[in-house]
């Protein structure tokens, strides 16, 4: 028997009320274990209030190369900002 | 085939100059990629192996504060270990291979770990000077080019600034005690000195990956400018402990502005690095013990995960 305990991406809240975040991975058999070695990796200072763990074979990720036709589309609909729009500076509130 | 090549090697070199970082599913040179599983696997496997010289005093600790502390560094050690492991992984080689190489020894690790701690006062200069020397090399780090590799530097870096403190505070703690803690902690200084000094590479001149490191930004400054960088901040904390200066030829140089020290001993370094140093058989012994003896509960823990998961499907 040669096989890997698998790899999972840990992602931790760091404080009620923020998001989770990626903080790295970790090898653990079990969904179960991934938690209690994510807490021991990424939690030695107390840096989280929650963990997700998500076998990293689930996640699907863009491509680096497609990158253009991703994001580029995006680049020039400039009027999707507030700043696009010109309004006089006794405007307030707005 | 040939232009497009170049044409991606040059687009990288832009994407470095400029700034950017590096990430796993980026296009990169295939030397880029074996430097960085070597010299991350290098950094990883020392994280591990450095766990051992520690490890060994743990029960010995003269008090429950040491002995908390040197704990909670040996354990942070061993996170950073898989920190830099799960970093290199991204890079498209196994934890096994990882470890493989390790054992084979086609993997190396920081030479300062071959040299024994022999009394308590080396808990004291490990902390102080190895890390010391260890946080010069990893400070620099959180700049480099691969993402992976620099944002695990960056939480090492925030972890490890108690590491140093603490082997200061034990130096201290010596240096204020009785003469004979005292010279304790000066033999222990002698001792790791020279080692630490080494930790920094061979010289400039001699070091056959200076240039393209510098080139990725894998290495933003000089072994020879780290080693002088180190030097000129430990000599006056030397003083401070009121202990001698371990080299006899360290002088300030009012000219360059830096402190002066003398020759090195390569042959040692050479010696240590070729798998002859006094712990080299030692450590790896252990390493490879642990693996071994640990294969039964890897086995165990995936046996009882895929039965679960039958279990859970059967239902």
């Amino acid at each position: 028997m040669k096989k890997e305990w698998p790899v999972w991406e840990v992602f931790i809240r760091s404080r009620s009320g923020l998001d989770h975040r990626h903080a790295g991975s970790v090898h653990a058999a079990d969904a179960k274990m991934a938690l209690e070695n994510a807490r021991d990796v990424y939690t030695r200072r107390q840096e989280g209030v929650s963990i997700w763990v998500v076998p990293s074979a689930s996640i699907t990720a863009s491509d680096p190369e497609e990158g253009g036709e991703l994001f580029e589309p995006a680049k020039d609909k400039v009027y999707r900002h507030p700043t696009f729009y010109d309004l006089p500076d006794e405007l307030t509130h707005m | 085939m040939e232009i497009d090549i170049n044409r991606l090697d040059l687009e990288f070199q832009a994407k470095i100059d400029s700034g950017k970082t590096i990430e796993p599913k980026d296009w990169m040179p295939e030397k880029y990629r074996k430097t960085h599983i070597r010299q991350i696997s290098q950094h990883a496997h020392s994280e591990i192996v450095g766990m051992l010289p520690e490890g060994n005093w743990i029960t010995r600790a003269p008090s429950l504060r040491r002995k908390v502390t040197l704990l909670a560094k040996v354990q942070d050690e061993g996170g950073h270990g898989l920190y830099l492991y799960s970093a290199c992984e991204t890079l498209g080689i196994s934890r096994d291979e990882l470890f493989e190489q390790l054992h084979s020894g086609k993997a190396k690790y920081s030479s300062i770990f071959n040299y024994p701690a022999v009394t308590w006062a080396d808990m004291g200069a490990v902390g102080w000077l190895v890390d010391g020397a260890a946080i010069m090399n990893q400070v620099m780090l959180t700049r480099t080019s691969f993402g992976p590799y620099a944002r695990a530097m960056v939480r090492i870096c925030k972890e490890e600034s108690f590491h140093q403190r603490q082997g200061f505070e034990i130096m201290l703690s010596l240096c204020n005690g009785t003469a004979v803690q005292k010279h304790m902690a000066q033999e222990s200084l002698n001792r790791w000195w020279w080692p630490s000094l080494m930790m920094f590479g061979p010289r400039d001149e001699e070091s056959t990956h200076t240039e393209q490191a510098i080139k990725w930004k894998i290495k933003l400054k000089t072994n020879d400018e780290l080693r002088q960088q180190f030097v000129d901040q430990t000599v006056p904390q030397i003083e401070l402990l009121g202990l001698e200066l371990p080299d006899p030829a360290i002088k300030w140089n009012e000219e360059r502005g830096h402190y002066d020290f003398g020759p090195i001993n390569w042959d040692e370094f050479w010696r240590v690095v070729g798998g002859n140093g006094p712990c080299n058989r030692e450590r790896l012994a252990a390493r490879k013990e642990a693996w071994e003896k640990g294969a039964w509960v890897r086995e165990a823990a995936l046996a009882y995960a895929e039965k679960q998961e039958n279990l859970r499907e059967a239902v």
